[in-house]
């Protein structure tokens, strides 16, 4: 059925720009986009990064997003490959592109609009304008509903991201990425900004931070003994801690800026302000 | 020096034989290994298809021409010459330093191309944009060969004094430089941001993956004419196995030896860490699998280490783009999953028989 099925997309090459019938998805947003466009059933192959929803894991894996094989990628005889910004390696990239593969590099977001382009170029490559614009429109819509929500909050919440625990060491967002963003889209405030990216951060700066809600990815939290990422000696000092207030929340959900993002903002805006 | 060879009795003869037999062998095991290299891959590419085609004079699909002339060939090239470079590289090193343990790393190459990849991957967006157009994606190979050669300079040196390099000194010194890079290379590690990190991992661990013909025009002639430098080297490095002193006394030109062989290391090495990462391993484990098989005599030991090397390392390639196809492990890993073992094992089973 599934050899039909490819025989016959096969013979109807070669396709018109935009009508991609075995498309390789890279990154897990742009996945997730094709998904909300209700395209996923023309993806052949997905990256490591690509994981959500539950159906695309059964599809093949062609690596991580930055190692791709230009061999492997080639194996599932795509006729469009889209990607996220940063894909590659440029080696492999050069190799697809003389093999006459079209690839297609999607913007990088951390913003409403950022997310809305990345939208629109994903319904482009699809050749689904007309359905991209009004799935990015209601993200816009849906996150700018939080924004004003947000906006009336009288005194915003301390968020401390905190991407590991490993070892009792706290790995922390500072300015400039994604987790940061989504705090600020959120109505809090970035506990940490002495820095960019994610650093190490010292018992007496993580005191100097005082947080008022810790945020980590699913899964990332337990350890200590059982006690959780609470029960860490500095954090436990500060107000997040005295409060026990950790909200975690799934990582690709939460960092992809994918069609889920206005979900992931309100949701975390929720737990933020859970009174309001 | 033909005194020195030829005094060695009818041990030496068996040997000879073992070892002129175990190259026609390891011949037989390149070929193999690279015909299963071009034949075999995640794209569906029939290799005697193909070839039956490209006979007939019909021509080959884009599909054919990409994977088998743009991959799969210039794949199991570097995977030759890389392979071959650091098992000749290695067995030239334990020869001189007259250590077992000792690798390709050890004249720095090693440290040195690690920091200069992992300041190109870190620090490469401050290039101005001419240069970074210009080098484009040789950004990090040339980063690290020239990392490789500034380390290699000046742990020359430092260990060489009024025109007399120590082995010793530079041994050491190998370790103090080592200990230098990795501590810059942590500082740029600090202050790299996620993407660049999981590239810091993946350089690390070494890949063939970005094997290409542009690549391996400059890095193949580099590593090759560095392979043919060290024959000149077997000889000398034979005296060299009763001692410094003694291997004068035999006329073996002891200075000008350690020159040549310091210079081919760096060159092989450089050339190699630069295309393909870091590839731990072959360097170390070849060259003593020949010596329990076939004698430690450098006029064999060091053609066989190029072809083991390459055997090995192509077949490694192998598993590495197949068993988790359509993506592929580092190189790195399988190098070590696989020969770590079988190293321990015939360890094990010639312990006492033959030391090292």
């Amino acid at each position: 059925m599934k050899a039909l099925a490819l025989a016959a997309l096969l013979a109807a090459a070669p396709l018109a720009a935009g009508a991609a019938e075995r498309i390789v998805s890279v990154g897990g947003s742009v996945t997730e986009t094709i998904a909300a466009l209700g395209a996923l059933d023309r993806v052949v192959a997905r990256d490591t990064t690509s994981s959500w929803p539950e159906e695309v894991e059964a599809l093949p894996d062609v690596g991580y997003v930055r190692r791709l094989s230009p061999e492997g990628v080639l194996s599932v005889a795509p006729d469009l490959i889209l990607a996220e910004e940063g894909a590659g390696p440029p080696e492999t990239v050069a190799v697809l592109e003389r093999a006459e593969i079209p690839f297609v590099t999607v913007p990088d977001a951390t913003d409403a609009a950022g997310v809305a382009r990345k939208v629109e170029a994903v319904g482009v490559a699809l050749g689904l304008e007309a359905r991209a614009a009004a799935l990015a429109e209601r993200i816009e819509t849906r996150i700018a509903e939080t924004a004003a929500r947000a906006a009336a909050v009288e005194t915003p919440a301390r968020v401390l991201f905190v991407l590991s625990a490993e070892g009792g060491r706290l790995l922390a967002s500072g300015s400039d990425t994604a987790a940061a963003a989504m705090i600020d889209l959120a109505g809090g405030v970035n506990a940490v900004t002495g820095f960019e990216g994610y650093k190490p951060l010292t018992d007496e700066a993580v005191l100097a931070a005082a947080p008022d809600v810790v945020l980590m990815m699913e899964g990332r939290a337990e350890g200590h003994g059982g006690a959780g990422v609470l029960s860490h000696p500095a954090l436990a000092a500060t107000p997040a801690g005295r409060a026990g207030r950790l909200v975690e929340m799934d990582g690709l959900y939460l960092l992809g800026f994918g069609p889920r993002t206005a979900e992931a903002v309100a949701d975390l805006h929720a737990a933020l302000y859970p009174g309001g | 020096m033909v005194a020195l060879s030829e005094a060695t009795g009818p041990v030496a003869g068996d040997r000879r034989l073992r070892a002129r037999r175990a190259t026609l062998a390891l011949g037989g095991l390149v070929l193999v290994a690279a015909w299963a290299a071009l034949a075999t891959g995640a794209a569906g590419v029939s290799l005697p298809q193909a070839l039956g085609r490209l006979v007939t004079g019909a021509g080959l699909t884009l599909q054919e021409q990409v994977v088998l002339w743009e991959i799969r060939l210039p794949r199991l090239v570097t995977g030759l010459c890389v392979g071959a470079a650091l098992a000749v590289s290695g067995a030239v090193m334990q020869g001189l330093f007259r250590n077992p343990l000792a690798d390709p790393g050890l004249v720095g190459v090693g440290a040195g191309a690690g920091l200069g990849a992992v300041t190109a991957i870190v620090l490469g967006g401050l290039l101005p944009p001419a240069l970074a157009a210009l080098a484009g994606i040789y950004t990090v190979p040339i980063a690290a060969f020239l990392g490789g050669w500034a380390a290699t300079l000046i742990l020359y040196r430092v260990s060489t004094r009024a025109g007399r390099t120590s082995v010793a000194t530079m041994l050491l010194a190998g370790i103090a430089l080592g200990a230098l890079a990795g501590a810059v290379t942590g500082l740029l590690v600090y202050a790299a941001d996620d993407q660049q990190l999981r590239d810091l991992t993946f350089w690390g661990l070494g890949s063939l993956a970005g094997a290409s013909w542009p690549k391996l025009a400059v890095a193949a002639p580099v590593m090759l004419l560095a392979m043919a430098g060290t024959l000149w080297l077997a000889r000398g490095l034979n005296g060299l196995a009763l001692g410094e002193a003694a291997a004068a006394h035999l006329g073996v030109p002891v200075q000008r030896m350690k020159n040549l062989a310091i210079l081919a290391v760096a060159a092989a090495t450089g050339a190699a860490v630069a295309v393909s990462g870091g590839i731990g391993f072959i360097g170390i484990v070849v060259p003593h699998l020949l010596r329990l098989a076939t004698g430690p005599d450098h006029r064999y030991l060091l053609p066989n280490a190029a072809l083991l090397g390459a055997a090995l390392l192509v077949g490694a390639d192998i598993v590495a783009r197949s068993v988790i196809a359509p993506a592929e492990l580092p190189i790195g890993i399988v190098t070590a999953l696989m020969g770590a073992p079988v190293f321990l094992w015939i360890l094990l089973r010639r312990r006492g028989v033959v030391d090292l």
